[in-house]
């Protein structure tokens, strides 16, 4: 039963009643109820608890603005906090339940808060918990707050549901679907332009949906019909309900947000009679991010209506009158008994004559204008209805403990107060324009003292504000203005807009202006006058914050935390910043608003990332051998976007002890690693050796064809920026390897000389990264398994080291062409073998045969990393780190002499000759100590902190061939510090160790195995 | 999300491009002296109002060119292929 819903009127669907609970209570409501319709169409108006006070709270508005009315919604892993009722609309098992209270809703602990309020005024936030000064006392503190301050809680569960983008462009985007921006969509698509249009409510029509209004000579609800029929017929035409234009951005891109499933059952499949498409499946997504550019933007928000701060405004049973008359028209609610009415301006008579067909009796309209004023036709109409109007005065304050009882009516001339029993208060102090997105797009505001608020003035941007989002009153300016709208937006567009369109119309309504009221005297001490009902400030808190410097409206808002919050201040903001203006005794218009930033409602954060999250939150790069990785039983690790093999454990082994196996078997046997991540770019053309010496800091020019060497790159100040190999395979035919994770930066960095520094260079740079799959052989045994399956000698003198080679490889598919290259990273006697990607399983296998009989083991990164290590083997992004030089890495001997090349000349830079540079090291942990990750070097690690710091250790492992722990470190004056002990201490994992330093090679110093 | 004209693609979103820095300044002469190079590297405007940066088109055409951006507002004026100005190229 329902007991507070009209038997007639209202949009809601009365043949579909649908159950739902909150704090634990089963109701019903209605198809077509937002939570909040339906909880006030069973009598319930409180609904939660304030942030600060715990003071008792109902439901203030009927849409995005509400303050107050927001639960927790959903359990488990859907579980929502901060819900606002008076959006959510209602389905069929919906559960929620306040928040911020505690035991109950009724009987809340925290309401002490409110007795006390002198211990918690304005900023005590700020006053109160300076002291003691360290920051383990602040987090005690914190704790506390945050326990009996808040809204509700975030689920800790993996999100179970999926979101998407799409993007758009269009000519015309319409923001909002009242009455102005049918208007405006109507018009734009009759002159031709292609017109997506928004709205964030689940119905088209906005403030007249429901309403009793007439446009076109019939009812309003007709027209709507009418137009959107019309609209959704139009091809060139995309509606979007549910769907919030959240920020406007650069280059007039527009974020919409689109609920797709947050109206029907999160247990989607069991959803019975409502529609399949949208939602209504588990593979739906939850929301749909749009990302729209549009040539030109109707702004047809609407208008958020402001309160007056008086004593008690918070009562629940007070509500907005615009919001009231929503409930009643829309929702066909009876919210009450007894009403009275505090407004300052028309519109909200229309509130009273609603309240009055509902069958409400109205007790008084409150109003602070002259009753002579009162000529516009809204207020006759109340007066022909013989509803008592009492103006001159104010509502002084309410009465009531969990519902509002009565309120005080005083004259504004001063003298006796007036008691007026009542269970509702419709309270308006205007309507203030919705121009956030107007704000974003750099728009100006201007203050209208008619309209006692700031409307739209100019934007740099193509945007239209049209309607009550432009500062319209009434029906028929807003349809005018939609209709202009529409067609300046088409022809800001690039659209000839040739016949004349004709406007739809309704009777205007003659209104006089509003008069401004931000709050009324106070009564009585304690007594508390809200400006913002979500962070519980008060006029008093505001001029607390004046009389304490804060002059700035954007400093007000930071110590107060006016404006803050979900709802953004979208009730209060304006009331605060004229109170604040009172105080500072300046204009309104001169203290300005704050800055409206996106998102004008909060966004779920799941949808910015779409599909981009969990494993897709990078795409992944997979070599050809992956799936042989896979049957191998690799463990991987992420290299840039690749997954590489880590290791490749066996049965009951450990990853790092599979790790310590290959490296050893390669030293001692033959290894086999998969190389194909590295980057390869190709360079062809007559001028790629003056290029190459132009970018590395060693000479290319005497590179014989057929031969290979290793380089060294810099940035423009000096800084290694990468290395790498490279061949010349023909006169003029080069191949460049780089790093994994440096590729692609490599290669648009070459892309970026090329193009802009030297066009005049016959060079052209292809990626060819993916073309071939590549392995790297190494080991004492790797000469003898490749002369099993090439067609070339490779012998010492035949092939000796840094040679470079064409060869065909024997393998299951036949031969299969290659390019070999006799090159080293671990040290020992080594081959790479490239080969086209589509046969590199074959060339994979066949050399695992031949090395059978060798012992051939496949070796990870782990591995190849400890190699290196030993080898004394720099790795860009650990050794080369943005700071270190090329001397720092004991690589001075490459830099030519004979020709210059970027970075070269700011070697000489005083910074980078210094003493005391870290210089690359080899540290060996004494007694077998294992090295701590990520340890910094110190010379005492009982020095008090701040410990001088001598260098840190980049790059460590456990040595499986020397059986030490060793690790490679940047060192101050490292050089020079061979033999010292020193420290490698690490706060992080809670250890020290003494090392030696060395020179940072620990295996064949000499290379006479890797040239064997 | 700026709307970035690529001289040889059109108007493209800005997530296709990569940002390529001060496009005004010229890398000196290899075997310029320190000086210059020191100025050329450390010694940057940071100008207020339009302003030609490299962006290379790098999930596109792969291209680098310039673009003339108002940084006070983020302004698109034009882009031009390197070696021309981007006020005679398209808007």
């Amino acid at each position: 039963m329902q007991r507070c819903r009209l038997p007639i009127g209202g949009v809601v669907d009365r043949s579909r009643s649908l159950p739902f609970e909150f704090d634990g209570v089963g109701y019903e409501g209605y198809a077509g109820d937002t939570l909040a319709s339906a909880l006030l169409a069973n009598g319930v108006h409180l609904v939660g608890r304030s942030f600060k006070y715990h003071r008792p709270r109902g439901i203030l508005c009927a849409g995005v603005d509400e303050p107050n009315a927001l639960v927790q919604l959903g359990r488990g892993a859907r579980s929502e906090p901060n819900v606002r009722a008076t959006t959510q609309e209602l389905y069929a098992g919906l559960s929620a339940a306040s928040q911020n209270r505690w035991p109950s809703l009724a009987f809340d602990i925290g309401a002490i808060n409110d007795v006390a309020s002198r211990l918690i005024p304005a900023g005590f936030y700020y006053k109160t918990f300076m002291w003691p000064p360290t920051p383990k006392w602040w987090l005690r503190y914190e704790h506390l707050i945050r326990h009996a301050a808040g809204m509700g809680r975030a689920s800790s569960l993996p999100d179970p549901d999926g979101y998407e983008h799409q993007y758009a462009h269009c000519d015309v985007l319409v923001i909002g679907a009242g009455p102005a921006g049918l208007a405006a969509a109507r018009s734009a698509a009759l002159a031709g332009a292609r017109v997506l249009m928004c709205d964030e409510n689940p119905a088209w029509g906005g403030s007249a949906v429901g309403a009793s209004a007439t446009i076109d000579d019939g009812p309003a609800g007709t027209w709507l019909e009418a137009t959107t029929r019309e609209l959704a017929a139009n091809p060139d035409v995309t509606l979007l309900r549910r769907t919030t234009a959240f920020g406007y951005y650069d280059g007039n891109l527009v974020g919409l947000i689109e609920q797709l499933a947050d109206h029907v059952s999160p247990s989607r499949d069991a959803v019975v009679g409502s529609a399949p498409a949208r939602g209504a499946t588990s593979w739906m997504p939850r929301q749909r991010l749009w990302k729209v550019r549009a040539k030109a933007v109707v702004l047809a928000t609407g208008a958020h209506e402001r309160g007056i701060a008086y004593a008690n405004n918070d009562l629940p049973g007070t509500m907005l009158a615009g919001a009231m008359r929503t409930y009643i028209e829309r929702y066909a609610i009876r919210p009450g008994t007894r009403a009275v009415i505090f407004a300052n301006n028309d519109p909200a008579y229309a509130t009273a004559l609603a309240l009055q067909r509902a069958g409400v009796e109205v007790a008084a309209i409150v109003d602070p204008r002259a009753g002579a004023s009162l000529q516009g036709a809204l207020p006759l109409a109340a007066r022909d209805a013989r509803i008592p109007i009492v103006a001159r005065s104010v509502v002084a304050g309410a009465h009531g403990r969990l519902h509002v009882t009565a309120v005080d009516v005083a004259p504004l001339a001063g003298g006796a107060t007036q008691r007026f029993d009542c269970d509702l208060v419709a309270l308006s102090g205007g309507w203030n324009p919705a121009v956030h997105l107007f704000s974003q797009s750099r728009g100006k505001l201007r203050y209208d003292d008619a309209l006692a608020t700031f409307v739209p003035d100019y934007s740099p941007a193509p945007i239209t504000p049209a309607g009550a989002a432009n500062g319209a009153t009434d029906l028929a300016s807003a349809l005018a203005e939609g209709h202009d709208a529409g067609l300046a937006a088409a022809r800001q567009a690039g659209l000839a807009v040739a016949a004349p369109i004709r406007s739809p119309h309704a009777v205007p309504l003659a209104s006089e202006a509003t008069r401004a009221l931000w709050s009324t005297a106070p009564v009585a001490k304690g007594a508390k006058r809200f400006v913002d009902w979500q962070n519980d400030v008060t006029a008093d808190d505001i001029a607390l914050g004046a009389r304490e410097g804060y002059r700035s409206i954007e400093h007000l808002k930071r110590y107060t935390t006016l404006g803050m919050g979900t709802d953004q201040g979208k009730v209060s903001n304006i009331v605060g910043l004229a109170l604040l203006a009172n105080q500072l005794g300046r204009p309104i218009g001169d203290v300005g608003t704050t800055t409206f930033r996106p998102p004008y409602t909060p966004v779920t954060l799941g949808a910015f990332p779409g599909h981009d999250a969990g494993p897709h939150v990078e795409p992944s790069r997979f070599s050809t051998l992956h799936d042989w990785h896979i049957a191998h039983g690799a463990r991987f690790v992420n290299a840039g976007l690749w997954k590489r093999p880590h290791s490749y454990p066996r049965a009951g082994e450990s990853a790092d002890d599979a790790a310590l196996r290959e490296a050893r078997n390669v030293r001692t046997n033959v290894g086999i690693v998969d190389v194909s991540t590295l980057g390869k770019i190709e360079l062809q053309g007559r001028d790629v050796a003056e290029f190459l010496n132009r970018i590395y800091i060693n000479r290319w020019d005497t590179l014989a064809v057929c031969r290979c060497r290793y380089g060294v790159m810099l940035r423009d100040d000096g800084i290694v920026l990468d290395d790498g190999t490279t061949s010349r395979l023909a006169p003029s035919h080069y191949l460049m390897t780089t790093t994994t994770v440096n590729a692609a930066r490599v290669l648009q960095y070459m892309e970026s000389l090329l193009q802009t520094e030297w066009p005049e260079l016959d060079v052209f740079v292809t990626s060819v990264t993916e073309q071939w799959t590549a392995a790297a052989l190494a080991g004492p045994a790797a000469r003898p398994v490749l002369a099993r399956i090439v067609d070339i000698d490779v012998s010492n003198e035949a092939f000796p080291f840094l040679a470079v080679g064409a060869c065909h490889v024997r393998t299951a598919l036949g031969p299969v062409p290659a390019r070999l290259f006799r090159m080293s990273y671990s040290g020992e006697l080594a081959y790479e073998i490239h080969v086209p990607a589509d046969k590199g399983r074959a060339m994979w296998n066949a050399v695992l045969a031949a090395g059978a009989d060798y012992g051939i083991m496949p070796y990870g990164t782990e591995a190849m990393g400890t190699l290196r290590i030993e080898k004394g083997h720099i790795v860009v992004g650990a050794e080369a780190d943005g700071r270190t030089t090329a001397d720092d890495l004991g690589l001075s001997e490459l830099v030519s002499r004979a020709k210059p090349c970027i970075g070269g000349r700011l070697l000489a830079r005083p910074g980078l000759k210094a003493p005391g540079r870290w210089q690359l090291v080899g540290l060996v942990t004494l007694n077998d100590a294992p090295m701590p990750r990520a340890a910094k070097i110190v010379v005492n690690p009982d020095h008090a902190p701040p410990q001088p710091m001598l260098g840190h250790v980049t790059s460590w492992c456990r040595s499986p061939n020397l059986q030490a722990w060793i690790a490679l470190a940047l060192v101050a004056d490292g050089r020079a510090r061979h033999g010292e002990t020193l420290w490698a201490v690490s706060p992080l994992a809670g250890a020290r160790v003494q090392v030696q330093v060395g020179p940072p090679c620990f295996i064949d110093p000499k290379g006479e195995r890797l040239r064997g | 999300m700026l709307l970035i004209p690529c001289p040889w693609c059109g108007p493209r979103n800005q997530i296709e491009f990569t940002y390529g820095g001060d496009a005004t300044v010229r890398r000196p002469a290899l075997d310029a002296p320190e000086s210059e190079w020191y100025r050329a590297v450390y010694i940057r405007d940071n100008p207020m109002g339009p302003h030609d940066e490299w962006w290379a088109h790098s999930a596109g055409c792969r291209q680098w060119f310039v673009v003339s951006r108002d940084t006070r507002t983020h302004e698109i004026l034009g882009s031009a292929p390197p070696g021309r100005t981007p006020g005679q190229a398209t808007r």
